[in-house]
């Protein structure tokens, strides 16, 4: 069953070679044997159950009336004004380097890997403390401090997902190919590079959109009513509410990363490259890798 | 093997070393202008996040008036903040080698799973949400489940086993752990797939014509090959754990020591006189755990390398 399921999908790439026919993911040695079933069974339990705990909670009138709570439009208004503002510096940053690193300096791809690492292990509650120290005055006074600060807790998704998708594809010989026409490089950049870089960079969107509608420690440390700081504020006005806020947020998020990834994918196998999936892409030839 | 290793999730330092040799001056000039492409970036994160880093450490050593002093630290490392470090370090190492090897066996799952299905798609789309979940609707959601009254604990309660009668509270350190893996298995998911493409179906293929059983293959090409990128994973998962505030915070309310909690009564303004610097110094002694952290993380990377070899 299964190994008819992995013939039959004709993975782009794999189908083509006496490699990708003998792909080991068939029934016998590796497929989807009891105990991957267990373990993906146990793990939908986990984080189902929960949520269903929770949807009880709230009830379903509950969503209904979360927009017409006071100081509902005002903190998510914010948070989506510091989505924005962190998504446009983030990736204004971000892709410029990454390509650069990728055509230019290939070898500090590590180093870089390693720089972006550190937004994720050092913990926030210390750099909001560091930063209230050291930030100048007018910026102290508004909420966009949080969106530049924002853009530093941004930096390993967006790195990840660009570089993923730099790597997906011959970035060096289509770029000199390019400039073997006579293309600039603000054109290179915008008719060779960015298209093959939808996927990675939509991906890139919403992972920092979803840290900056997430994010709490540093917003409430600051003093801003974020979306996220409403919801724990409100929480001691009505708690259903406040938990059928919270909920909304997380699936209107994972549905539009869905259908990011789903749009991605079928643009992949479309154009035949590498399907991009957050961290990670898909080789399109695996017979070139061993 | 390079490209191999590269795959894998976090490489933390590199050893990209400056060559040497004839001509090394001009080759430095040169490697200098190139590196006028990373500027922008590397200016910016010295600012965003260098500089918040030495303003901690020095305020570390600060008395209120601006002379320099070893109060804050003697405090930090000591009664409630060495006990509120050991808590923490206790809960996140659990809160790490448990998720982690959890979300290694679901990021093997759902890897095998064929490209571009729907179990894949949504469980990798999921990971990306909810590695970014937290603070009081998670805590909200495991207190709806898993609270002395929630729906799970009921469940269980009519199955004839009371876990609150067996030691279990969610308010104590294991419970945090069951609220923290919420977070921490998507967030291993998502950083150790890239570790998985790395593993080329050929050695698997090879490793069988040998003779070699699944346990075989595990023990002496997949496990080794994996290691470095899973130690690393973890090492990540270890400081995502130990900064995670919102959902102490929401959790424990207080009953547990925890150090970014008690960092964050500093910036609130509940400060006994005198004593306004010692949340940089919990602070810096947070970053010192992390950088200790890594440096075991090298040495064991290091180990494992030499398996490899």
């Amino acid at each position: 069953m299964a190994a008819v399921d992995t013939i039959a999908a004709g993975e782009p790439g794999a189908a083509g070679t006496a490699h990708g026919r003998a792909r080991p993911r068939s029934g016998r040695r590796d497929g989807f044997t009891p105990w991957r079933w267990l373990i993906l069974i146990l793990a939908g339990a986990y984080f189902l159950i929960p949520l269903y705990a929770a949807l009880r909670f709230a009830g379903w009138g509950s969503f209904g009336s979360v927009i017409h709570q006071s100081g509902f439009a005002g903190s998510l208004g914010l948070s989506v004004r510091l989505a924005v503002i962190t998504t446009v510096i983030t990736l204004a940053l971000m892709l410029p380097t990454a390509v650069y690193v990728h055509l230019r300096l290939p070898r500090l791809r590590r180093l870089l890997e390693g720089i972006t690492i550190l937004p994720i292990v050092i913990p926030p509650i210390v750099l909001i403390v560091g930063l209230l120290q050291v930030a100048p005055g007018f910026l102290k006074s508004t909420p966009y401090l949080l969106a530049l600060e924002y853009v530093v807790l941004a930096m390993p998704f967006a790195y990840r997902s660009i570089d993923a998708g730099l790597r997906s594809f011959d970035l060096k010989t289509l770029v000199e190919a390019s400039n073997s026409l006579g293309a600039g490089w603000a054109s290179t950049l915008r008719r060779v590079v960015l298209p093959n870089l939808t996927t990675a960079l939509l991906s890139a969107t919403v992972l920092t959109v979803a840290l900056v509608l997430g994010e709490y420690t540093m917003a409430s440390l600051d003093l801003y009513q974020t979306f996220p700081v409403w919801i724990v504020v409100f929480d001691q006005t009505s708690g259903p509410i406040s938990v059928a806020a919270s909920l909304l947020a997380l699936f209107v998020t994972w549905l539009v990363l869905l259908a990011i990834t789903m749009l991605g994918g079928r643009h992949a196998r479309r154009t035949g490259g590498g399907e991009v999936a957050l961290f990670s892409v898909a080789r399109r030839d695996t017979g070139r890798t061993s | 093997m390079d490209e191999l290793v590269s795959a894998g999730a976090p490489e933390f330092f590199s050893d990209s070393g400056a060559p040497g040799g004839p001509g090394a001056a001009v080759a430095a000039a040169r490697g200098l202008r190139r590196m006028a492409g990373v500027v922008p970036f590397g200016v910016y994160m010295a600012l965003g996040l260098g500089a918040p880093l030495v303003a901690v450490a020095i305020g570390a050593f600060q008395s209120p008036n601006g002379g320099f002093t070893l109060g804050n630290v003697r405090i930090a490392t000591h009664g409630e903040y060495l006990h509120g470090f050991a808590q923490s370090i206790e809960l996140s190492v659990v809160a790490a080698v448990v998720p982690g090897i959890l979300g290694l066996l679901i990021a093997y799952s759902i890897w095998t799973a064929k490209r571009g299905s729907i179990l894949r798609q949504v469980a990798i789309t999921a990971s990306g949400v909810f590695a970014n979940f937290g603070g009081v609707p998670l805590a909200f959601l495991f207190i709806a489940t898993l609270g002395s009254s929630g729906l799970a604990t009921r469940w269980l309660n009519d199955l004839g086993f009371n876990p609150y009668q067996h030691g279990f509270s969610l308010y104590s350190l294991s419970g945090v752990v069951v609220v923290y893996m919420y977070f921490q298995i998507p967030l291993m998911v998502l950083v150790i797939l890239p570790a998985l493409e790395g593993l080329r179906p050929a050695w698997r293929e090879a490793a069988a014509n040998m003779g070699a059983r699944t346990w075989q293959y595990w023990r002496h090409v997949g496990g080794p090959v994996l290691m470095p990128s899973f130690l690393g994973c973890v090492l990540l998962l270890f400081g995502s754990s130990l900064s995670a505030y919102a959902t102490a915070q929401a959790m424990t309310s207080g009953t547990i020591a925890l150090t970014p909690i008690q960092i964050g009564t500093f910036l609130n303004g509940n400060v006994v006189a005198g004593q306004q610097n010692v949340g940089k110094a919990l602070g810096l002694g947070m970053v010192i755990i992390i950088a200790i952290a890594m440096g075991i993380y090298v040495v064991l990377q290091r180990r494992s390398a030499r398996w490899l070899q």
